[in-house]
């Protein structure tokens, strides 16, 4: 009997433990309203974009988007997000694993590709880079991802 | 009158300060160690204990090597003004470096002395030069070239180095990716099977110091499965080389459904081993769990996180927490400090990135005790505050990271930091 309960609790637990890690991951689902690959005509959104940051950014460019010297670039006040916003899309789909220098410091962590991120995600979580960190640029579109996504094929 | 009160209180406390500086110089008579800076440079260390800043911006310090004559010399990351060999002395003996000039024009990690030479390392190189009979380098121009061509493709591409007492020197040869996958850093992908990389790197190399112009087909691959060392030494009491690994990377990121941000800050652990030639620590296969205490098959390699690596693989001597980094290793076989110091394990952690958002950690210098080879305790905290503050450990915004560790001829132990370049010098003030 006391076996049994056990188990039960154990599987409680395993599922508590499934409803949180579900819980944790909604949001990025939910910020992703487009159809899949697909834009939308929504306009960017920066909140959106906070969520997708925290979920595949954060751990290598920092809460505060300062970077990790030696390893991961800053994402503050650099013409790689504040500059050509086609470079900077084409460094989500295609990721960088080149020898960069910015502010005479280089960076030795290769970036993935994020093309599995949606369009309006990738749109959402630029807008939010590019206006965050002490950042003041104009938002990314799910229509300018997409242009650059579908030349790529 | 105020003014002459004021006049005459400074000559006051200038006075005590004198008397206070000499009561302290005569208690060290015959033994000239320094006296440690007010607050002791910032750093908290155990009771007994002193630091003072030896030296400051000098540039990414790294490793540093300290002669018989109590000189330093320091490795910079990148060259300074066209240096990044930089050769510091004390003129006055005041414990501080006064005379500081440069050399060689090439960035990288590597420095040690040995048997009347001066090893340093590119992150493709090895060079030497022959020292006189203080320990001086005699032709800074002109080094000698012994080992060319390692591998740097920009990931741990420093390259470490130690000599052991048979005229060998191991270089430390880091693996180009984080966990070998097909796609490097990439959520999901899977590990190359067998991991390419480790023809090349993720392990240590063996050549010999006498030797010009050796590369891999001259060398002997005497450790592999390390995935990055940065701090390495060779323990004179066991005639052994021990290594600090640098553990992978985001277990999180790569396998959000199998690892909790949680479980990606502490997980895996840092670990140290001691190696002999053929040794297998098993990245990018396994890792090792310090809460389990267990090797664990990679996620990449159809682990899960609680299915058990080969047995093949070798245990860590000491199992530290995630991501710190370990970029210093060092016995101490001095007499200055106290009994329980003797030939025990002084390590340096750089500091974490990897463990966010949870906080970073790290950032602090701790000592593992040894007996016969063999740690015979449990790792403590020797010097922590390198940071500036608990927020700017937490950040990982940290004003110092250490990184180098050396013993002075008197027993001090010298630690270098390569974010502002300053080299702290830790003594024992017998109370």
């Amino acid at each position: 009997m006391k076996k049994v309960f056990a188990i039960n609790l154990f599987i409680l637990l395993l599922a508590a433990g499934g409803a949180v890690a579900q819980t944790k991951k909604a949001p990025v689902k939910k910020a992703s309203t487009g159809a899949a690959g697909g834009a939308s005509a929504a306009k960017p959104s920066v909140a959106k974009g906070k969520v997708v940051y925290t979920t595949y950014c954060l751990s290598c460019h920092q809460a505060d988007g300062g970077g990790v010297p030696n390893m991961n670039p800053p994402l503050i006040k650099t013409s790689y997000v504040l500059g050509d916003k086609t470079r900077l899309i084409n460094i989500l789909l295609k990721g960088l694993n080149d020898e960069i220098e910015i502010n005479g410091a280089t960076y030795s962590n290769p970036m993935p590709a994020h093309d599995f991120l949606k369009d309006d995600d990738i749109a959402n979580v630029l807008s939010f880079v590019r206006s965050s960190f002490g950042n003041k640029a104009s938002p990314v579109t799910a229509a300018e991802v997409k242009k650059l996504r579908d030349a790529a094929k | 009158m105020k003014k002459t009160y004021i006049a005459g209180l400074t000559v006051l406390i200038l006075a005590g300060a004198l008397v206070l500086m000499s009561a302290k110089k005569l208690a060290h008579s015959g033994n000239t160690l320094p006296t440690p800076d007010e607050g002791n440079a910032g750093l908290k260390l155990p009771a007994g204990f002193g630091a003072l800043v030896a030296a400051d911006t000098l540039g990414g310090a790294r490793h540093i090597a300290v002669t018989t004559a109590g000189d330093l010399y320091v490795k910079l990351a990148r060259p300074r003004n066209g240096k990044a060999i930089i050769y510091l002395h004390d003129g006055n003996k005041d414990g501080r470096f006064d005379e500081i000039n440069g050399f060689a024009n090439y960035g990288g990690t590597g420095m040690y002395i040995k048997n009347g030479f001066l090893y340093a390392s590119s992150n493709q190189e090895v060079f030497r030069y022959k020292l006189d009979a203080n320990e001086k380098v005699v032709n800074p121009d002109q080094p000698e070239k012994i080992v060319t061509g390692l591998l740097d493709r920009r990931q741990h591409e420093t390259k470490s180095l130690v000599v052991d007492n048979a005229g060998n020197i191991y270089v430390n040869v880091g693996a180009y990716s984080n966990s070998c996958q097909i796609k490097d850093r990439t959520p999901g992908s899977l590990g190359q099977q067998p991991c390419p990389i480790l023809d090349s790197a993720g392990g240590i190399w063996q050549f010999k110091v006498d030797k010009q112009n050796q590369t891999y087909g001259d060398g002997v691959r005497y450790a592999t499965g390390l995935r990055n060392v940065v701090g390495l030494d060779w323990n004179q009491q066991t005639n052994s080389l021990f290594v600090m690994q640098h553990g992978r990377d985001q277990l999180h990121d790569i396998f959000p459904d199998m690892f909790t941000t949680k479980q990606n800050a502490d997980l895996p652990a840092e670990c140290m081993y001691q190696l002999k030639q053929g040794s297998n620590a098993g990245w990018p296969y396994i890792y090792y769990d310090w809460m389990q205490n267990k090797k664990i098959q990679a996620p990449e390699y159809g682990g899960n996180g609680k299915k058990e690596g080969s047995k093949e693989y070798i245990d860590p001597v000491v199992a530290f927490p995630g991501h710190m980094a370990p970029n210093g290793l060092l016995f101490y076989t001095g007499t200055q400090f106290p009994e329980k110091y003797r030939n025990g394990a002084f390590i340096a952690f750089h500091g974490s990135w990897n463990r966010a958002p949870e906080p970073q950690a790290g950032f602090y210098v701790v000592f593992v005790p040894f007996k016969g080879g063999k740690p015979s305790g449990k790792w403590e905290v020797f010097a922590d505050g390198f940071s500036g503050s608990p927020q700017q450990t937490a950040s990982g915004r940290a004003a110092h990271r250490p990184c180098g560790l050396a013993q002075g001829p008197d027993g001090s132990l010298y630690v270098s930091d390569d974010v502002k370049g300053t080299i702290y010098r830790i003594v024992y003030n017998k109370p």
